[in-house]
C-alpha cells in the first residue's frame, strides 16, 4: 500500500506528459504516474480507497468458495488451449496415427483429434487431465462450499439470490461437465450421449421432439458434437462467468458472513483486510489450487479414451458410468424398475421418467430450501452472523438427510463396482439402494436431529456447569468429584450467541366474538413446520444470564 | 470310557463321530494316496485310462463316475478337451465350494494329468478339442480391439479388468490370462461366458481378440499413459480419487491457510 499517493481529480493530468515520462524517475514515481495515469481513466483510486481495506473474517470453510472459483478459472484456462486442437466433428476418418492399438480404426474426428491431443500436441494429455481433475474438484467444490452455506445458514436474508447464482453455477457446472466428457466422441462418452436421448425420449408429448431437435435426426446424427462444443465452451461457459461475477459482487455487497464471537454483531464485520492480508492469502491459495491439481493429473489418469475406443452405437463397455456429479442419476436409473405403460398407441417409460423427474426434484430442493425455511419462520430481518449446525437442528438434519439420498445414489450408481470389489451380489446392492432410497434420509434425519439436540444439551450443560477439566478432587470426607471450570466469557457469548425463534402459534379458534376462526391450510402447516422447527422438541432452551448467575454463586454445590 | 458311554446319546455325537470318520479317511487317504507324478504317456488309451482314475478321484463326486453329470455338476459329455484345459488349467475345477461362479485359483494338476483328464472328457463324446498354439497366435491389436468392444467389453471392461454379472456372478479380470486359456474360453463358454463357436467369431477373430487383450493388460506394452490407472474401472474411481486426494488436499490446504493468521483481535 502506498502512502504517498495523493488523490486527484479525473482529469488533472495532461496524459501526454505522464505517458513519456523521463527516464531516470525512481520507480515509485513512475508507479504513482502510471496508477495516476490509470486513475485519470477508470477512477481506480476510488474503487480500492472503498475496496481494498474491505475486511473479511477469517475461517478455513470460507475458503471453499476460493477453491471452486480457482478450479473454474483453471478450467477456462486449460479448455482455451484444448480449444485449438479439438475439432469438433463427427465426419469419419480413419486413424493412422502415434496410438498405433488404434491404427486403421474408424472414428470421428473429434475422437482422433482427442487422440493427437493425448499423443501428439505438447503437453496435450497434461492439459486434458488438469481439465478434467479441476472439473471433477469444481463440482466437488461447488458442494462443499454449498453445504458450509446450508449449514451455517448463511443463504438467509439478504443472501437468498446468492444462493440461487450458487445453484444454477452448480447445476450449470454438472451440465457442463457433462457436456465436455461428451466431446471426444469415445465410447463412454457415446454411451453417455445415448443415456441422455434416452431420458429425453422418456418425456411424454415434448420427449420425441427435443430429441429430434436437440441431436439434428436420429440418433447418433452428425451435429450432436459441434452442437455440445458451442454450448461447452461457449454458451454454459460465458452465463457461469456472467453468474460467477454476480456472485463475488454480491458477496462484496452483502459483505461476508462470520460465526458469533466476541465483538461480531449483525453490523460489524470482524477479521482481516483484504488488502495486504487475503490478497496474499487468495493469490498464493489460488497457486496451490493448481499446484494440487495440476500434481493429481501428473499422477493419475482421467478419462483414458484411447483405452475406451471410438463411439460406435453398436459397442458397449460395462463400467459405464458418468463422472462423479451426474452419478446420482445412474443410481437413480438404476434402482428403479423397468415399469412401463402402454396405452393409445403410446409409451409411457416410467422406469426412465420418475427417475428423470426426481433428478429434477433433487436438484430443485437444493434451490427451494432458503425460501422454505424463510416462510417457516416468516424472519425478515437480515442475517450476518452464520448458525452453529447444531442450533438449527432441523435445518442440520434436514441437510444430512439430503446428503444421505445423495449417497445411496451415488452408491447404487457404481452398484457393479461395490459388487465386484467387495464380493457381493449386484442385485442385493440394487435391493438395498431401493429401501434405503426411502429410510435412509429418514434414519439420518432422526439421528442428526438427536445428535444437534444432544449436542444444545452439552452447550447448557457447559455454559452451567463448565468446562470439565479432567482434575479429580477428593473431598475430606472421602467423596471424589471432577472439578469443572466455569468457561471464558468470551467462549460463554460465543455459544449462547445465537437467538431461539418461538414456534409460530396456531391463533385461537374462535375470535374475541366467538365466532370460529378460518385458518386455512397453509397456515395450519406452517404452524405444524414451525413446530417441529422451533418447538420443545427441537431446541434446548438456552440458559438465561439469571441462571447462569444463580447456579454460578452457589459454589459448586449443585 | 464311562465317560464316553455316558455321552453317546448326545445331541451333538453324530456330528463328533461324523467329523471323527471324516478325520480319519482323509488323513488316511493324504498319507497313503500316489504321488501326482504319473508319467505322460504318448498312449491314447493310456492317458484316457490315467484320466480316468484322476477323474474318479477328483472330479466324480460332483460330475458322477463316468462324466454324465449329478445335480452338483454338469454333464461332461460333448464338452470336449479344450473346456477341460480350461477349467482345470486356470485352477477353476476342481471346484472348492458351490457358489454363484467358482473362481480361478492354484492349478493343483500338472499340464500332463490335465491332458490326461482331458483326453478322457474327450472321449466321452466329441467336443471342442486343446487348441494347437498355432490356433492361439497372437493377431491384429487394433482389429482386436474392435471386435473386443463389440463381443467382450459389456461384461470385461474396455480394458478387459472385469466388471459384475446377475447375482454375485462376475465377469473375471482377464490380466495375466494365458492366450491358449483366452482362446479356450471363447471357444467353449465357461461357467457364465457365452461361446463364440468359430461360426460366430472366426479363428482368426480370436486371435486379433487375444492379441488385443494380451497387449491392453500388458503394462510393457500399453503403458499408462496417464499415470495410475485407478483400476481402469472407468469414471467411478476417479471420481472417489478426486474427492478424496485432490478435494482433501485442497480442503487440508485451507485449514492450514487459514490456522496461519493470528485470530483476529476487537481492537
Amino acid at each position: 500500500m502506498t502512502t504517498h499517493a495523493e488523490p486527484t481529480a479525473v482529469g488533472d493530468h495532461d496524459d501526454h506528459q505522464v505517458g513519456h515520462s523521463e527516464a531516470g524517475v525512481d520507480q515509485a514515481h513512475l508507479g504513482e504516474k502510471a496508477a495516476d495515469w490509470v486513475d485519470g481513466r477508470l477512477g481506480i483510486y476510488g474503487l480500492a480507497k472503498a475496496n481494498l481495506r474491505k475486511i473479511f473474517p477469517d475461517h478455513w470453510s470460507f475458503m471453499l468458495g476460493e477453491i471452486c472459483l480457482y478450479s473454474f478459472i483453471i478450467i477456462i484456462l486449460t479448455g482455451v488451449y484444448l480449444t485449438l486442437f479439438f475439432t469438433p466433428s463427427m465426419g469419419e476418418v480413419v486413424y493412422h496415427g502415434s496410438y498405433t492399438p488404434l491404427n486403421g480404426i474408424r472414428m470421428s474426428e473429434a475422437y482422433k483429434s482427442t487422440l493427437d491431443i493425448s499423443f501428439d500436441v505438447r503437453g496435450g494429455l497434461l492439459i486434458r487431465q488438469i481439465h478434467h481433475w479441476a472439473a471433477i474438484v469444481f463440482v466437488a467444490a461447488m458442494l462443499v462450499h454449498m453445504m458450509r452455506v446450508f449449514f451455517t445458514g448463511a443463504f438467509r436474508k439478504p443472501r437468498e439470490i446468492n444462493w440461487l447464482f450458487g445453484f444454477l453455477l452448480l447445476f450449470l457446472g454438472m451440465f457442463d461437465g457433462f457436456m465436455g466428457y461428451s466431446l471426444p466422441d469415445d465410447l463412454l462418452s457415446g454411451t453417455g450421449i445415448r443415456f441422455m436421448e434416452g431420458a429425453i425420449l422418456s418425456m411424454p408429448i415434448v420427449g420425441t421432439y427435443i430429441a429430434m431437435f436437440l441431436y439434428g435426426g436420429q440418433f447418433p446424427g452428425n451435429d450432436i458434437i459441434p452442437r455440445f462444443y458451442t454450448i461447452h465452451v461457449l454458451l454454459i461457459p460465458g452465463i457461469m462467468l456472467g453468474l460467477l461475477v454476480a456472485h463475488l459482487i454480491l458477496v462484496f455487497y452483502h459483505k461476508h458472513t462470520q460465526f458469533a464471537g466476541p465483538g461480531r454483531t449483525e453490523k460489524n464485520v470482524i477479521g482481516m483486510p483484504l488488502m495486504p492480508v487475503y490478497m496474499a492469502k487468495a493469490g498464493g491459495f489460488f497457486f496451490l489450487v493448481f499446484g494440487v491439481i495440476a500434481m493429481v493429473s501428473a499422477i493419475a489418469s482421467v478419462n483414458p479414451i484411447w483405452a475406451y475406443g471410438p463411439y460406435r452405437p453398436d459397442q458397449v463397455s460395462t463400467d459405464a458410468q458418468p463422472d462423479w456429479y451426474m452419478g446420482f442419476s445412474e443410481g437413480l436409473i438404476r434402482i428403479m424398475p423397468g415399469w412401463e405403460i402402454r396405452a393409445f398407441g403410446h409409451t409411457l417409460v416410467l422406469g426412465v421418467f420418475i427417475p428423470l423427474m426426481i433428478f429434477g426434484l433433487v436438484m430443485i430442493v437444493i434451490a427451494a430450501y432458503p425460501f422454505l425455511e424463510g416462510w417457516i419462520t416468516g424472519d425478515k430481518r437480515e442475517h450476518h452472523i452464520l448458525d452453529r449446525p447444531r442450533n438449527a437442528p432441523m435445518r442440520t438434519a434436514f441437510g444430512v438427510a439430503w446428503i444421505a439420498e445423495y449417497g445411496i445414489l451415488l452408491v447404487a450408481g457404481g452398484n457393479d463396482l461395490f459388487a465386484t470389489h467387495f464380493n457381493l451380489s449386484i442385485n442385493t446392492i440394487t435391493w438395498a439402494c431401493r429401501i434405503l432410497f426411502f429410510v435412509g434420509p429418514v434414519i439420518a434425519f432422526t439421528i442428526t436431529k438427536r445428535w444437534c439436540i444432544g449436542l444444545q444439551r452439552r452447550d447448557r450443560d457447559k455454559v452451567l456447569h463448565g468446562r470439565e477439566t479432567g482434575t479429580i478432587k477428593r473431598l475430606p470426607h472421602g467423596e471424589f468429584i471432577e472439578v469443572h471450570e466455569q468457561l471464558s466469557p468470551e467462549a460463554l457469548h460465543t455459544i449462547t450467541a445465537h437467538e431461539q425463534f418461538q414456534p409460530m402459534e396456531l391463533p385461537a379458534e374462535v375470535d374475541e366474538n366467538g365466532v370460529k376462526r378460518k385458518v386455512s391450510l397453509l397456515t395450519k402447516t406452517r404452524a405444524r413446520l414451525s413446530q417441529s422447527y422451533f418447538g420443545e422438541a427441537a431446541q434446548i432452551p438456552k440458559p438465561t444470564p439469571e441462571e447462569h448467575a444463580e447456579i454460578t454463586s452457589g459454589h459448586g454445590h449443585h | 470310557m464311562k465317560k464316553l458311554s455316558a455321552r453317546r446319546r448326545h445331541p451333538l455325537a453324530a456330528l463328533v463321530v461324523l467329523l471323527f470318520a471324516l478325520a480319519t479317511t482323509g488323513g488316511l487317504y493324504a498319507a497313503f494316496a500316489p504321488a501326482g507324478n504319473a508319467q505322460a504317456d504318448s498312449s491314447q488309451s493310456l492317458q484316457i485310462e490315467q484320466g480316468k482314475k484322476l477323474f474318479a478321484v477328483g472330479c466324480s463326486s460332483c460330475h458322477a463316475l463316468s462324466g454324465e453329470g449329478t445335480k452338483d455338476g454338469p454333464t461332461l459329455v460333448g464338452v470336449g478337451s479344450a473346456s477341460v484345459d480350461f477349467q482345470v488349467g486356470t485352477g477353476r475345477m476342481p471346484a472348492q465350494q458351490p457358489g454363484a461362479q467358482i473362481p480361478a485359483k492354484k492349478v493343483i494338476y500338472t499340464q500332463d494329468e490335465i491332458n490326461e483328464l482331458a483326453a478322457y472328457v474327450a472321449s466321452l463324446g466329441a467336443g471342442p478339442s486343446i487348441p494347437t498354439s498355432d490356433q492361439y497366435a497372437a493377431g491384429d491389436v487394433a482389429k482386436g480391439g474392435e471386435l473386443f468392444r463389440t463381443n467382450c467389453a459389456q461384461c470385461h471392461n474396455f480394458a478387459g479388468s472385469g466388471g459384475a454379472l446377475s447375482e454375485g456372478k462376475y465377469a473375471p479380470s482377464l490380466d495375466g490370462v494365458s492366450a491358449k486359456h483366452l482362446y479356450e474360453a471363447m471357444l467353449t463358454g465357461p461357467q457364465n461366458m457365452p461361446s463364440f463357436p468359430n461360426s460366430t467369431l472366426s479363428t482368426q477373430n480370436k486371435q486379433d481378440i487375444i492379441a488385443y487383450v494380451q497387449h491392453t493388460t500388458d503394462p510393457a506394452k500399453n503403458p499408462s499413459f496417464g499415470g495410475l490407472t485407478l483400476g481402469a474401472l472407468g469414471p467411478v474411481t476417479e471420481g472417489l480419487f478426486g474427492w478424496i486426494f485432490a478435494l482433501g488436499a485442497l480442503i487440508g490446504i485451507a485449514i492450514w491457510i487459514a490456522a496461519r493468521t493470528p485470530k483476529a483481535k476487537k481492537s
